[in-house]
């Protein structure tokens, strides 16, 4: 299992389009970092004005730790995209090519190979995760520094200590990892289906695209739908940037408001890891493979 | 009858000046007595202070820090929270009592006695002269024998009315206080969702809080030096 978990690994990191989405955050990451340097206080006194009416704030709002819940808050939208790239092909790519007959002549079971390129897929998410923390958050803390964190939220603001900011980062990259292994499921899923990658990828983008829009409209129509979607629990991290507050308001520093919450979004995450999971070796045993 | 009209205009004068003198002579008192409350505040130059700040806006979760405060006479005032953000009420910069008498345009009027907290204080309306000022009125709660300050209200032109209560103790001898309560208004405060792109949990527990347009911010000073000097570098 190991080894067939190391050929597929060694699949996914031989071929030059994995490394696209690694120069493709580094870039994006780059850009939003460049343009926040130059122009950053622009885009906080825009979304400050309410607030800069009644107070004056004072000290280094635009700091590395709110530079990095910026570019999660614009990337971890859109990553998924990269990912699906791998997951979407993982099966599906064989088939095209032809080996995927081959690769099941082999002494090693299907359930095998679907945990062994599953979890290899796993194992490309998380790196491109851990790739995105260094730039985004230890990058951005070297290159606009430390200090307190202002979270900007739809009708209030919270203020973390800046000793109390380290951890909940780990905690959402941590879930943001469940959140983007899901996507990986999901396209490694449908990949199992088709016999081109590009079927798979552009149905999982779709899939997320229009799930993404559902979840973030704001009309009542769709809140009904809204905790049935995936999405609606992807954006689960940000849950970590909240704090309770004691009786006269004052910020409980170490604590998650509705931490609940975030544990129910995270479990429906791993449910569909779960079921996905199982369903494509259910699916992919039954296949009749042909190509 | 003119030496009659002329007896009755006398007595008119007498009965009017008898009226208008105590009103007069005790503007004139109140003056003296904001003159020696200024003079007491004016011993300390400057002075850095140590202390703990609470923030109680609405629409604003933040924790208890440890600030540290700097004055310098004229209107020199800066606090620095550790961690670097404080949110501070707006026209408030200096939650002190020295910016409200750091010149002398401005007229006072007696406003009678209060009961604060159960104490006696001197009530003082401050006018100022200029017509440009921004502020409009500040009403002072005097402690006359410990010539202390124990509440403060001023109302502005661009800022609203803000409320200042102090807390005497072991500085009293500075007019300095161990504890400030500020309150003032505050305006609504709102993103759209689709920027922020909120996790929703369904949380209502703050939308009552939220209505409430009051803030409150609490300075629990725990040391001072007074009198020391403090470089202008620390004002930047």
């Amino acid at each position: 299992m190991w080894k067939l978990l190391k050929i597929e690994l060694y699949k996914i990191f031989s071929r030059p389009r994995t490394f696209i989405s690694f120069g493709a955050v580094a870039l994006l990451v780059g850009i939003i970092q460049f343009g926040l340097k130059l122009d950053g206080n622009t885009y906080i006194d825009f979304m400050l004005r309410d607030v800069s009416v009644s107070l004056d704030i004072e000290g280094k709002v635009l700091n590395g730790y709110l530079i990095c819940y910026i570019i999660l808050q614009l990337l971890l939208v859109h990553v998924p995209l990269l990912i699906t790239i791998i997951s979407g092909d993982l099966i599906s790519g064989e088939a095209n090519m032809g080996t995927l007959r081959l690769l099941l002549t082999k002494p090693v079971s299907r359930t095998e190979v679907i945990l062994a390129k599953f979890g290899a897929a796993t194992i490309y998410t998380l790196i491109l995760l851990v790739w995105m923390a260094i730039l985004a958050l230890f990058l951005s803390l070297v290159i606009f520094g430390n200090g307190d964190m202002l979270n900007l939220k739809a009708e209030y603001i919270v203020q973390l200590k800046s000793t109390d900011v380290f951890w909940r980062y780990l905690a959402a990259f941590g879930f943001a990892a469940i959140a983007m292994v899901t996507v990986a499921a999901i396209g490694f899923f449908l990949s199992i289906f088709a016999e081109n990658s590009i079927g798979p990828i552009v149905t999982t983008m779709s899939i997320i695209i229009a799930f993404t829009i559902l979840s973030t409209l704001d009309i009542p129509v769709f809140n009904v739908i809204k905790p049935f979607l995936f999405t609606t629990h992807m954006i689960g991290w940000k849950g970590f940037f909240d704090v309770k507050v004691t009786t006269d308001n004052v910020a409980i520093i170490g604590s998650v408001q509705n931490l609940d919450r975030i544990l129910i979004a995270a479990g429906v995450l791993i449910l569909h890891i779960i079921g996905l999971l199982i369903a494509s070796i259910a699916v992919f045993k039954r296949k009749d493979i042909l190509s | 009858m003119k030496k009659m009209m002329r007896q009755w205009l006398c007595v008119g004068l007498l009965v009017s000046v008898a009226g208008i003198s105590p009103v007069a002579a005790n503007a004139q008192d109140v003056t003296v007595l904001v003159q020696k409350v200024k003079a007491k505040l004016e011993k300390v130059s400057n002075y850095v202070a140590e202390g703990k700040m609470k923030t109680d806006v609405a629409f604003i979760k933040a924790p208890a820090g440890k600030v540290k405060i700097y004055y310098k006479q004229p209107n020199k005032f800066k606090l620095k929270r550790d961690g670097g953000i404080s949110l501070l009420p707006k026209g408030g910069v200096s939650v002190n009592m020295n910016s409200l008498l750091t010149d002398n345009n401005y007229m006072a009027i007696d406003a009678g006695e209060a009961l604060l907290d159960g104490k006696k204080v001197r009530v003082v309306k401050l006018l100022p002269t200029s017509e440009n000022s921004d502020v409009v009125l500040t009403t002072l709660y005097i402690d006359e024998p410990n010539l202390l300050i124990k509440k403060a209200s001023t109302t502005t032109r661009e800022n609203g009315t803000f409320e200042m209560a102090m807390e005497y103790g072991k500085f009293a001898s500075y007019a300095l206080p161990d504890k400030v309560i500020f309150a003032f208004n505050t305006k609504d405060y709102k993103l759209p969702k689709g920027i922020t792109m909120e996790f929703d949990t369904g949380d209502k527990s703050k939308d009552g809080k939220m209505k409430n347009k009051k803030g409150r911010v609490e300075i629990q000073y725990t040391s001072y030096v007074i009198n020391k000097g403090i470089p202008d570098s620390e004002f930047l």
